[in-house]
């Protein structure tokens, strides 16, 4: 069961870390380890990473057309105030 | 002074990116398109000073988030949002029924994902605080790292850290509540570790 050992404390504790990629090579795959030794804290992991995913996926914005013709009449203005 | 044309050439494949962010900040359309243009014109205006082979994504944040911060935020005289609730760790797996036995299905967490809208979840981020929001969404919408982020708002990697992981898990806590509110998800039950 996760949390029940100091292992796996430790990995929610660096969850994030791990997920982000900001662990040493070293940490990196003793979490790693667990993981795959630990079913629990690898199932809780896989969520984490699937909610990110959704959120990123959800989140993104087509940009409408007439901002993008906004933006290059506007840098076109920029420049001539410049010549 | 830079040319234009290089400058476009560069620059313009970040739109997408740059509005989603900007609509995030500003939840305003009207306002995000205002944001955009004047990040456009300034990230123009400024591109001389741009060291190419850095990173121009990050370097056009940069200029979005201080904009935003000088000229948007102030519009709407919001009270300074310093705070939220602190939530523990893996919030929304548990209350899905994660960690409890040995037997759950595997993917019954997974799935209750798939039922949030994508209204739901951009109202999940909306609904943090700001410093909280901007940093979940340079963390996990842009996928910025911790140092790039840092630079981007100007602040130290340990505040990045702490913004985002909190920033996470309280959008964990909205998340969840957006699903009791839609019955995708029972009241809480069994061991909730605290």
């Amino acid at each position: 069961m996760a949390e029940d050992k100091g292992d796996c404390v430790e990995a929610v504790h660096l969850l994030y870390h791990y997920l982000d990629g900001e662990l040493t090579t070293e940490r990196r795959l003793l979490i790693s380890q667990h993981l795959d030794d630990c079913p629990p804290c690898g199932e809780a992991f896989d969520f984490e990473a699937e909610l990110r995913v959704v959120v990123r996926q959800n989140c993104r914005e087509s940009v409408p057309d007439h901002l993008r013709q906004r933006v290059a009449d506007a840098l076109r203005q920029a420049q001539l105030q410049q010549e | 002074m830079a040319d234009p044309a290089t400058f476009e050439a560069q620059a313009m494949e970040f739109m997408p990116s740059l509005y989603t962010a900007a609509l995030r900040m500003t939840r305003n359309p009207a306002d995000a398109e205002d944001l955009v243009q004047e990040t456009y014109l300034k990230a123009y205006r400024g591109f001389g000073g741009f060291e190419q082979g850095t990173n121009l994504k990050a370097w056009l944040y940069r200029i979005l988030t201080n904009t935003f911060i000088n000229s948007y935020r102030s519009k709407k005289r919001r009270p300074e949002e310093s705070d939220i609730d602190d939530v523990e760790d893996l919030y929304l797996y548990r209350r899905l029924g994660g960690l409890e036995g040995a037997t759950a299905g595997r993917s019954a967490e997974d799935q209750v994902l798939e039922h949030f809208t994508e209204g739901e979840i951009k109202d999940a981020l909306d609904s943090l605080p700001e410093q909280f929001r901007i940093a979940v969404l340079l963390g996990d919408v842009e996928g910025f790292s911790y140092k790039e982020i840092a630079e981007i708002l100007d602040i130290p990697i340990g505040t990045v850290m702490s913004r985002l992981h909190r920033g996470r898990r309280a959008l964990q806590k909205r998340l969840y509540e957006f699903g009791r509110q839609r019955g995708l998800v029972g009241e809480p039950q069994g061991k909730v570790y605290g």
